[in-house]
């Protein structure tokens, strides 16, 4: 590596050293990106983060445990500025793995104008995730509500029997998310305005 | 700190064991415009020096700001707001804006002068980098006076905290971190550089001393991580400005992937800031124990060891997002195993200093207080990669213990065993050995008392960047707060003695310490401008 004059007669090795760094710099920053869908990949191979499929799966038909019966739970969220609220007709059950069911879910705009919105939904614990098959659920679509609007939409969903047997109870959340309005202006910075800088 | 040997501006070349006659160099332009313009790796890394001290009390000063709201229990002197601000930037400010530069001050200043180069390879962007860290921290600090106030997220930034939820100015911190990863970047690449193709003849890769080992595998993780730290803050700024939802759950992302991304850098990251103190270290303790280092190569190899551990273990910062138990397990067990190359280390050292004919001038004192207090940081970090404890754990003060325990008696007193080291070498005069010692000795009361009660108060539970407490708190937090602000009135000690030992002191020869060996120490003392302008012939120390 060292010349007889390492001083002057090595800026092609510098050159050389300088072009291979930035390769890797560039080389590290598509990586960063690749990781996105990567992630997103891994995740849903594993069902790592809670994500549940996003589309209506069919229903097995593949007999019902009756030895075991699991909680099923569901929470509902609102907020993030939109107007709406969720409700479920029950928040807790217990079914059979297998056993098709069926749960009504209410939204409610107590906006006074019309707007729309999507319920996202998540599975915890996560290995659960890919053992709860969603058959007709309104989280797949947005929403639109009117003013002052209230609908009831059924969630059509089945625990696969391979459900891991360690998992008794599975938690299903919704939050509400608004559709259009997802970019307007945070409120939350509004509200330093004052107060900083004391 | 080092002023430049430039203050005489007379053209010395190199002489003794630089040998030979050198080219003339053109005289500097004279005034600000030299420090602008300059290409000569010593002004660049007094450059980098001395922002990084004034970076270091800026953010000290947000420390005390901190210390002084948790004096005691309930809100004193600032709002909550402004409270959330002072923590952030003191966290970004001490890791991006203090502790980093100077080791690049460092090894600006000394890698050259070891490995026997006339200069950096790539003098001109080592001047671009450096003035880029003014603008970069200029931009983050007004943030501070803009509407909304600067950043309040924690200088981990998590999003959503930071994009739905960040103040207006987050478009700002984003382009300042852009710019100083930019700078840190560069840096990394012109060190590489030099290291790999600007040796002395006779210099093989494990000849070299041990602090440009460091700083060697130091840029390659800067090289692998600062792109992953552009990229996430990058989705950040699409994610506020454009409309992607790259960790917005609302728009089908996620929130934990931006805690993946961030801590791939993160962890890396911390090592940036250890491994080039771990080579500072390792020169000061052999030169005062009168010793050779003991394992020069398990050294070298340990330090590959961390470097590459570094890149397996980043989820044990998120031990409690819900991560299934093999990733549990696997995060912890790595983690873990990182504590074996540092067992490596610290053995060598201690074994170093085994029977050695110790003397306790101030960069040893620094060094061996290094070694010591490090190491606690090291092992409350095992601590805390125990999954099961961690849960306790987490997000209380019992981390902000640990990682100040592994970034101010860790990194930062390594850097002061530096600039004590060299000083000599900068400026031609010894430091002055009174007002060092009570330097060294306030520092290390002032950094215990602020930061041991912290494992106490983290392990009752306290909850960090928060600024109330419960009331059985207070007792921790006092204490904690009067050791903070005597540790920071102290380091006006440090400013004290590197200005009297630039201004003048007890005069150093060429080999200010006995024992040390390295080729800095063939030069003169102080460094002239230009030296090495002919290689010289490396030998190899017979022992
Ligand atoms: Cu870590």
């Amino acid at each position: 590596m060292t010349s007889s004059d390492p001083h002057r007669d090595n800026r092609a090795g510098v050159r050389r050293t300088v072009w291979r760094s930035v390769a890797a710099l560039a080389g590290m920053f598509a990586f960063a990106f690749a990781l996105v869908p990567l992630y997103d990949v891994f995740c849903q191979v594993t069902g790592l983060n809670g994500k549940v499929n996003n589309s209506a799966q069919a229903v097995m038909h593949d007999g019902v445990d009756e030895s075991r019966l699991v909680t099923v739970q569901f929470i509902t969220r609102s907020g993030s500025g939109l107007p709406w609220q969720l409700e479920v007709e029950t928040r807790q059950m217990r079914v059979h793995p297998g056993q098709p069911t069926e749960v009504s879910f209410t939204f409610d705009n107590q906006g006074d104008e019309e707007s729309w919105g999507r319920a996202v939904p998540s599975v915890s614990p996560s290995q659960a995730s890919q053992h709860l098959r969603k058959i007709s659920c309104f989280c797949f679509d947005e929403q639109r509500l009117e003013a002052g609007e209230r609908r009831d939409i059924p969630l059509v969903f089945q625990l696969s029997r391979d459900l891991p047997p360690d998992v008794k109870t599975v938690t299903l959340v919704y939050t509400l998310y608004p559709v259009e309005a997802r970019n307007a202006p945070q409120q939350a910075s509004a509200v330093t305005l004052e107060g900083e800088q004391s | 700190m080092a002023m430049n040997p430039g203050s005489k501006p007379v053209l010395q070349h190199s002489t003794a064991t630089a040998g030979g006659m050198a080219e003339a160099h053109p005289a500097p332009p004279s005034g600000l415009l030299r420090w602008l313009l300059t290409t000569n790796h010593k002004e660049i890394g007094s450059l980098y020096l001395i922002f990084s001290l004034v970076m270091f009390f800026i953010g000290g000063i947000f420390a005390m700001v901190v210390r002084a709201e948790l004096f005691q229990p309930g809100l004193q002197l600032v709002q909550p707001e402004f409270f959330n601000q002072m923590t952030t930037m003191h966290g970004l400010i001490m890791v991006f804006a203090a502790v980093m530069p100077a080791f690049t001050g460092l090894a600006n200043w000394m890698i050259p002068l070891q490995i026997g180069a006339p200069d950096m390879a790539l003098p001109r962007l080592n001047n671009f980098s450096f003035w880029l860290l003014p603008v970069a921290f200029t931009l983050l600090l007004s943030t501070l006076f803009m509407p909304g106030g600067g950043p309040n997220f924690g200088w981990t930034f998590y999003a959503p905290l930071s994009t739905t939820y960040g103040p207006p100015s987050t478009t700002f911190f984003i382009l300042s971190l852009h710019i100083a990863g930019i700078s840190s970047i560069l840096g990394a690449i012109n060190i590489i550089a030099t290291i790999l193709n600007m040796r002395a003849p006779g210099m093989r890769m494990m000849d070299m001393p041990l602090f440009v080992w460091t700083w060697l595998i130091t840029s390659f993780l800067l090289i692998a991580v600062m792109p992953v730290l552009a990229g996430v803050i990058t989705m950040m700024l699409m994610d506020i400005n454009f409309g992607t939802s790259f960790f917005d759950a609302a728009g089908g992302g996620d929130p934990v992937l931006f805690q993946h991304l961030f801590w791939f850098f993160g962890h890396p990251e911390v090592y940036i800031m250890i491994l080039p103190a771990f080579g500072i270290v390792s020169a000061i303790i052999p030169t005062f124990a009168r010793k050779r280092l003991f394992g020069y190569a398990s050294m070298v190899y340990a330090t590959a060891a961390i470097a590459i551990l570094s890149f397996l273990v980043w989820a044990h910062h998120m031990f409690v997002v819900g991560l299934p138990l093999v990733a549990e397990l696997f995060f912890m067990y790595c983690t873990m195993l990182i504590a074996v190359p540092t067992g490596v280390k610290v053995f060598n050292w201690i074994t170093t200093l085994f029977r050695g004919s110790i003397s306790f001038e101030p960069p040893m004192l620094f060094a061996l207080a290094f070694v010591v207090l490090f190491t606690i940081g090291g092992f409350s970090g095992l601590m805390l990669a125990i999954a099961p404890a961690d849960f306790q754990y987490h997000d209380t003060y019992f981390v902000v213990a640990h990682f100040h325990y592994v970034l101010v008696p860790g990194a930062v007193f390594a850097i002061m065993a530096g600039v004590y080291y060299w000083l000599p070498k900068w400026t031609g005069h010894y430091p002055n050995e009174r007002l060092a010692q009570w330097h060294f000795w306030l520092s290390v009361v002032g950094v215990n008392l602020t930061f041991f009660p912290m494992h106490f108060a983290g392990l009752a539970g306290m909850p960090r960047r928060i600024p109330d407490y419960a009331l059985q708190f207070a007792d921790f937090n006092l204490v904690s707060s009067l050791g903070a602000f005597l540790f920071g009135a102290s380091q006006l000690l440090f400013v004290a003695v590197v200005v009297l030992c630039v201004r003048g002191g007890r005069r150093a020869p060429a080999q200010a310490w006995d024992y040390a060996e390295d080729l800095e120490w063939s030069v003169p003392s102080p460094a002239p401008l230009h030296t090495f302008d002919t290689p010289p012939t490396f030998e190899r120390p017979a022992h």
